[in-house]
C-alpha cells in the first residue's frame, strides 16, 4: 500500500506579534519583537518582569458568555482553530466529521484557571468554585473544544511533552492521514500561562532571562549575552489534508507536510544532552520519513529558546544531521517561547518561508556565540529558494519533534 | 419584603451575566432550560449568584423542581419571608 501525501492547506495564529498568522508573519518579516514589561502589581516580586503577551485580547474574537466558560489557553486554540479552518476553505464544505480529528495540546494547560479557582477556594469557600472548573483546567480541553467547534468525531488527542507539544501534535496528525484514520486533521499547539506561579517556577529553574530592563533585547538566541528564555502566550493551528482531498476540493495548498520523527532523549528530566544524540536521531529519522536527502534542506526553523546550553546544543546537532547548509532562523527571538504552542507557531513560519521563499530573521543576534559556525538569518529576513526545511521542537522530558516541509 | 417583579428583575441581571439571557425574554413562565438556553452548568452559577443577591439557601435537591422562573421568584420568595 502507498502511502499518501499530506499537505498543509490552512493555518491559523494568534501570538505576541499579531491577531492572526498574516499579522504575526508581517511582524515577523519586519523583525518586530512582541516582548514587553510585566506591568502587574504580582510581578514587582518576580526576579522576571517581562513577557511576550497577546496581541490581540481573545476578548475581541470571542463573545463574552463563550469566553467565561474556556481557559485562556482554550480561548486562542479556539481563535486559531477558527482562522485555520476559514483559511483551508472547509467552512460550509459538509466535511464528513467522521472523517476529520483534532491533534491539539499544550505544555502546562489550563495552570491559569486552577490558580484562579484556588485563590477563589481559599476566599469564598468551595460554593463559589466554578462549575467550568474541570473542563477548563482538563488538558485536552483546548483539542476538545475544537473538535466540538468543527463536529470532528474521527478522534481528539492531546499530546503532552512540554515545548515540544505543538511539533508532535502536527507529527501525529501525518500519522493519522497516513494510517487511513482521517482526511482531514487540525492540529497545533496553544498556551497561556502568564502568571506569577509559572513564572516564578520557570526563573527558581534559571532557565528564563531578567534583562527586565530591555525587554525586546532578551529573548536572544545564539547571541552571547543570551541569559534565558521569555515567557509567550498564543497558538498556532494548521489544517492537515490527504493530497487528493485538497486536490479534488481544489483547496489552495501552502506545502507538503513530508515527514515527521519523535524521539525521547532518555537522558535527564530537563537538561538537554548536549551531545544533542535524541535530536540527531530525530533529525535522521526525519529526513528518511520524508524520502528528503539532508542537502536539500535550505531553512530550519531552530527551536533554540535563548538558554545557555539548549542552543548550541542544537547547532551541533544540525551540523552532524543536516549539515552547513541551511539558512537558519529562531523566531522566538521575535515572539518569545510559546511552550506548547511553539513548535505550530514556528511551524506556521516555517511552512509560509517555504511557500514564499523567505527566511524570517533572528533579531538580537549581535554578538553570535563562538560555536555557532551555521549560517542564521541575523536582524534580516532573507530571500532564498526553499525546497524544503525543517522545523524542531524539544520539550523537558526529553522529548524531540522534528517535522520535514518541502514545496508542494 | 421583596415583590416578585424585583426578585424577576434580579434573576434577569443574572442570567444576562452568567449565561447572556436577553432581559427581554426573562418572564415568569419561561422554562430555564427550554426557552432560555440555560444548561446545567450555567443553572449552578444562576442558583449560587440568586443565594449570594437574595441572601438565601437553595440546597442542590430543590434546584431540579425550578422548571421555570416563577417556580425560582417563588421558591426565593418563601426562603427569604
Amino acid at each position: 500500500m502507498t502511502r499518501p501525501d499530506v499537505v498543509v492547506t490552512g493555518i491559523g495564529a494568534t501570538t505576541p506579534l499579531g491577531g492572526d498568522a498574516a499579522s504575526t508573519w508581517e511582524a515577523m518579516l519586519a523583525g518586530r519583537s512582541g516582548v514587553s514589561a510585566l506591568d502587574q502589581e504580582w510581578a514587582a516580586q518576580l526576579p522576571v518582569r517581562i513577557a511576550a503577551k497577546l496581541k490581540v485580547e481573545p476578548a475581541e474574537r470571542i463573545d463574552r458568555i463563550k469566553l467565561r466558560r474556556l481557559d485562556r489557553s482554550e480561548a486562542v486554540a479556539l481563535i486559531a482553530a477558527r482562522e485555520a479552518w476559514d483559511d483551508a476553505g472547509l467552512a460550509g464544505t459538509g466535511l464528513d466529521g467522521e472523517r476529520l480529528a483534532v491533534v491539539l495540546g499544550s505544555g502546562i494547560g489550563g495552570a491559569t484557571t486552577l490558580l484562579n479557582q484556588d485563590d477563589i477556594l481559599e476566599a469564598s469557600g468551595p460554593r463559589k468554585v466554578s462549575p467550568h472548573t474541570v473542563p477548563m483546567l482538563m488538558p485536552n480541553g483546548p483539542a476538545a473544544w475544537v473538535g466540538l467547534e468543527f463536529q470532528a468525531q474521527a478522534g481528539v488527542h492531546s499530546p503532552a511533552s512540554a515545548c515540544a507539544t505543538g511539533a508532535e501534535a502536527i507529527a501525529w496528525g501525518l500519522d493519522i492521514i497516513r494510517s487511513g484514520r482521517a482526511d482531514v486533521v487540525v492540529a497545533g499547539g496553544t498556551e497561556s500561562v502568564i502568571h506569577p506561579l509559572p513564572i516564578a517556577g520557570f526563573a527558581a529553574m534559571r532557565a528564563m532571562s531578567t534583562r527586565n530592563d530591555e525587554p525586546e533585547r532578551a529573548s536572544r538566541p545564539f547571541d552571547k549575552g543570551r541569559d534565558g528564555f521569555v515567557l509567550g502566550e498564543g497558538s498556532g493551528v494548521v489544517i492537515l489534508e490527504r493530497a487528493d482531498h485538497a486536490a479534488a476540493r481544489k483547496a489552495k495548498v501552502y506545502a507538503r507536510l513530508a515527514g515527521a520523527a519523535l524521539t525521547s532523549d532518555g537522558y535527564d528530566i530537563v537538561q538537554p544532552d548536549p551531545e544533542g544524540r535524541g535530536i540527531i536521531r530525530a533529525m535522521t529519522a526525519a529526513l528518511r520519513d520524508a524520502g528528503v536527502a539532508a542537502t536539500d534542506i535550505r531553512h530550519v526553523n531552530a527551536h533554540a529558546t535563548s538558554t545557555p546550553v539548549g542552543d548550541m546544543a542544537e547547532i551541533h546537532a544540525l551540523r552532524k544531521a543536516v549539515g552547513t547548509q541551511p539558512v537558519i532562523t529562531a523566531t522566538k527571538s521575535m515572539h518569545g517561547h510559546l511552550l506548547g504552542a511553539a513548535g505550530a507557531v514556528e511551524s506556521i513560519a516555517t511552512i509560509l518561508a517555504v511557500h514564499h521563499n523567505v527566511v524570517p530573521p533572528t533579531i538580537n543576534l549581535d554578538d553570535p556565540d563562538d560555536g555557532l559556525d551555521l549560517d542564521v538569518a541575523a536582524h534580516k529576513a532573507r530571500q532564498l529558494d526553499i525546497p524544503a526545511a525543517i522545523n524542531d521542537a524539544f520539550g523537558f522530558g526529553g522529548h524531540n519533534a522534528v517535522l520535514v516541509f518541502t514545496k508542494p | 419584603m421583596t415583590t416578585r417583579d424585583e426578585i424577576t428583575s434580579g434573576l434577569s441581571e443574572i442570567l444576562e451575566e452568567v449565561a447572556g439571557v436577553n432581559p427581554d425574554d426573562v418572564a415568569e413562565d419561561k422554562s430555564f432550560t427550554d426557552d432560555l438556553d440555560v444548561d446545567s452548568l450555567s443553572m449552578v452559577e444562576v442558583v449560587v449568584a440568586a443565594e449570594e443577591k437574595f441572601s438565601v439557601k437553595i440546597p442542590d435537591d430543590e434546584v431540579q423542581n425550578l422548571k421555570t422562573v416563577g417556580d425560582a421568584v417563588t421558591y426565593i420568595q418563601k426562603a427569604s419571608a
